[in-house]
């Protein structure tokens, strides 16, 4: 059974102090241990539903309604390009393609090294500023495949 | 029209206008001490003589909406901004959770006071961290300067605001589901009856609004109902922001007032079709609202314009396609959303979404039959009316609207075997 960090704890805590009832702080339970461990395997989740005091069953039903929490290891940058509308608009599709040959993987695999994970995630509210993509917190606007190429360069 | 003097964006480029000080320098949360003078009846009474509709897609009367709230005498209340801002195309909120947060802070104050409410939550998507750290500090910062908390500003008025941070799903975006995620559940509708007005977050009377109409709010209080009706058209008045994009010269957000035309829209502010380009189809409120065409350009983007029109303004996000662009290809990847965000719970959605996903994927890749459009008609058909929340019937737009207008469009992919553009629809997971 994996034990969680006191820092994860602490935050758990903190979250549920903001409401009647501390089942509503799982999903910041879920954000806090993803950032502690990186993902959200069986396990992080079991020790989420512990400390929430709900099964471990509705937990894991939580965590894979959404699709920010990842249920599976991924890479070190998450690389999530968006192609909704907007996006696809403007070329997505294209990029998408280009990252999976600059990278060597499909779509939802991350790279051997374990730098990258790339997905396709729905509209992320850049549509402004169309083709968009979000690298782990940061956003990156009116792609192009040379800009692309620069940012992944960057990051390696 | 020339651009209008902003209002909700007045301050967004101001330099550090997230934090207080600034904020106040520059007017901040004056609507308050004006508030607390009027005493919240007074308050809720503007509101409702603003003409103020909930800007998040639906536009039902705010003023309506805190009313039913009001009149149930069981405490806490609850005000919820729904900050899940998921509807494709639309990114007209994240000005105030982002840059000018305080804005909506204060917004949310007002508004908690007219309704009684003495706590909230702001339910912020997960795609926006920059958004949960900018709340965070605000709210930090307010709680501090005792416009949070007890007795605000020595007001007999006290209110806790906290941000509850989402991961990633369109449908908690609806009021109820929302509810379900705030406490802890997957965001699945609820049934009404009840109604959130008496058993919401909880099972306490709770007001959820949009970001925008929460924002409004302070204007309304400030500036008098009647100088902010004046705005706009009639039926659905006020400022509004307009997030535009897709083939446009300048796509971005324009505030202008309500009962602008597309035309404007298109051609004045977003500087024209990209590239020189013909115009081929626009959809005017966010991807789950009906698409329309060239013809419909002197539509106003109001409500009871768009609704004659056969769309709706949705949320204000107005997507542009270019001669381009292949109708077949969009309505595909729409639909692959909607599957993709369906919740799973009432089945003609579940299944629909996932019949037209397959569908409009073969169509686009050469393999359509003539029977397929008869077929996506009935599957939307069988949505219809046919499930509890509102994601399905936003599906069968785009659907419906499409094979309306462009019916030859997808007539032409099935007679010759593939995209005339070349594209492709991608296998998803």
């Amino acid at each position: 059974m994996i034990t969680l960090s006191e820092n994860t704890l602490q935050e758990i805590e903190r979250a549920a102090s903001k409401y009647v009832d501390r089942k509503s702080a799982l999903m910041a339970a879920l954000w806090a241990a993803q950032a502690e461990f990186g993902q959200l395997s069986p396990d992080v989740i079991e020790a989420v539903a512990e400390v929430i005091g709900v099964s471990s069953a509705h937990a894991q039903g939580l965590a894979t309604y959404h699709s920010l929490y990842w249920k599976k290891p991924v890479g070190k940058y998450v690389v999530m390009l968006c192609t909704n509308i907007a996006c696809t608009l403007m070329g997505a599709e294209t990029l998408l393609e280009h990252l999976e040959k600059k990278l060597g993987i499909h779509e939802g695999e991350t790279t051997p090294d374990g730098m990258f994970t790339l997905q396709e995630v729905e509209c992320i509210g850049s549509c402004g500023n169309a083709p968009a993509m979000v690298i782990n917190e940061t956003f990156y606007y009116d792609l192009t495949a040379e800009k692309i190429d620069g940012i992944l360069s960057g990051l390696r | 029209m020339g651009f209008m003097e902003k209002i909700l964006l007045k301050n967004a480029d101001v330099p550090d206008i997230n934090d207080i000080d600034v904020y106040v320098a520059h007017g901040g949360y004056k609507s308050l001490d004006k508030a607390f003078q009027m005493g919240p009846a007074a308050v809720l009474e503007e509101v409702k003589r603003s003409g103020l509709r909930g800007r998040g897609g639906a536009w039902f009367p705010a003023g309506m909406k805190w009313q039913f709230c009001v009149e149930v005498n069981k405490f806490p209340k609850y005000l919820i901004a729904n900050a899940d801002e998921g509807e494709p195309a639309t990114f007209k909120d994240r000005p105030f959770l982002e840059k000018d947060p305080h804005q909506l802070i204060e917004g949310m104050i007002v508004s908690a006071y007219a309704i009684g409410a003495s706590k909230g939550y702001i339910y912020l998507r997960g795609e926006y961290p920059t958004g949960y750290k900018v709340l965070n500090a605000a709210i930090d910062q307010a709680y501090k300067k005792n416009m949070l908390g007890q007795h605000i500003k020595g007001a007999d008025f006290s209110f806790d605001l906290a941000v509850h941070r989402g991961a990633g799903a369109y449908i908690c975006g609806e009021a109820s589901a929302l509810i379900e995620s705030l406490e802890g559940k997957r965001g699945q509708f609820r049934v009404r009856p009840p109604y959130m007005a008496t058993h919401g977050a909880f099972g306490m009377p709770t007001v959820v609004n949009n970001v925008e109409t929460l924002v409004n709010v302070s204007h309304i209080i400030n500036g008098g109902a009647d100088w902010w009706g004046s705005i706009g058209s009639k039926d659905s008045p006020g400022p509004k922001i307009f997030g535009i994009s897709g083939h446009l010269q300048r796509p971005g957000l324009y505030e202008l007032p309500m009962g602008v035309t597309l035309r404007e829209l298109i051609y004045e502010y977003g500087g024209g079709i990209k590239d020189g380009r013909e115009l081929k189809a626009v959809i005017p409120g966010g991807v789950s609202t009906a698409m329309l065409t060239p013809e419909h350009l002197d539509i106003k983007m109001d409500v009871k314009s768009l609704q004659a029109a056969g769309s709706a303004i949705g949320s204000g996000a107005t997507t542009v396609m270019s001669e381009d662009a292949c109708v077949v290809h969009m309505v595909w990847r729409a639909m692959a959303f909607f599957y993709h965000e369906s919740c799973g719970r009432c089945t003609p959605c579940r299944e629909g979404t996932d019949w037209m996903v397959k569908i409009l994927a073969r169509i686009e890749n050469g393999a359509g039959r003539t029977e397929d459009l008869k077929i996506l008609e009935d599957v939307c058909h069988t949505i219809h009316n046919n499930c509890f929340c509102p994601l399905g019937e936003g599906a069968v737009n785009p659907v419906l609207s499409s094979l309306k207008y462009f019916r030859q469009d997808f007539e032409e992919h099935i007679r010759t075997r593939g995209c005339p553009k070349g594209l492709r629809a991608r296998a998803r997971h």
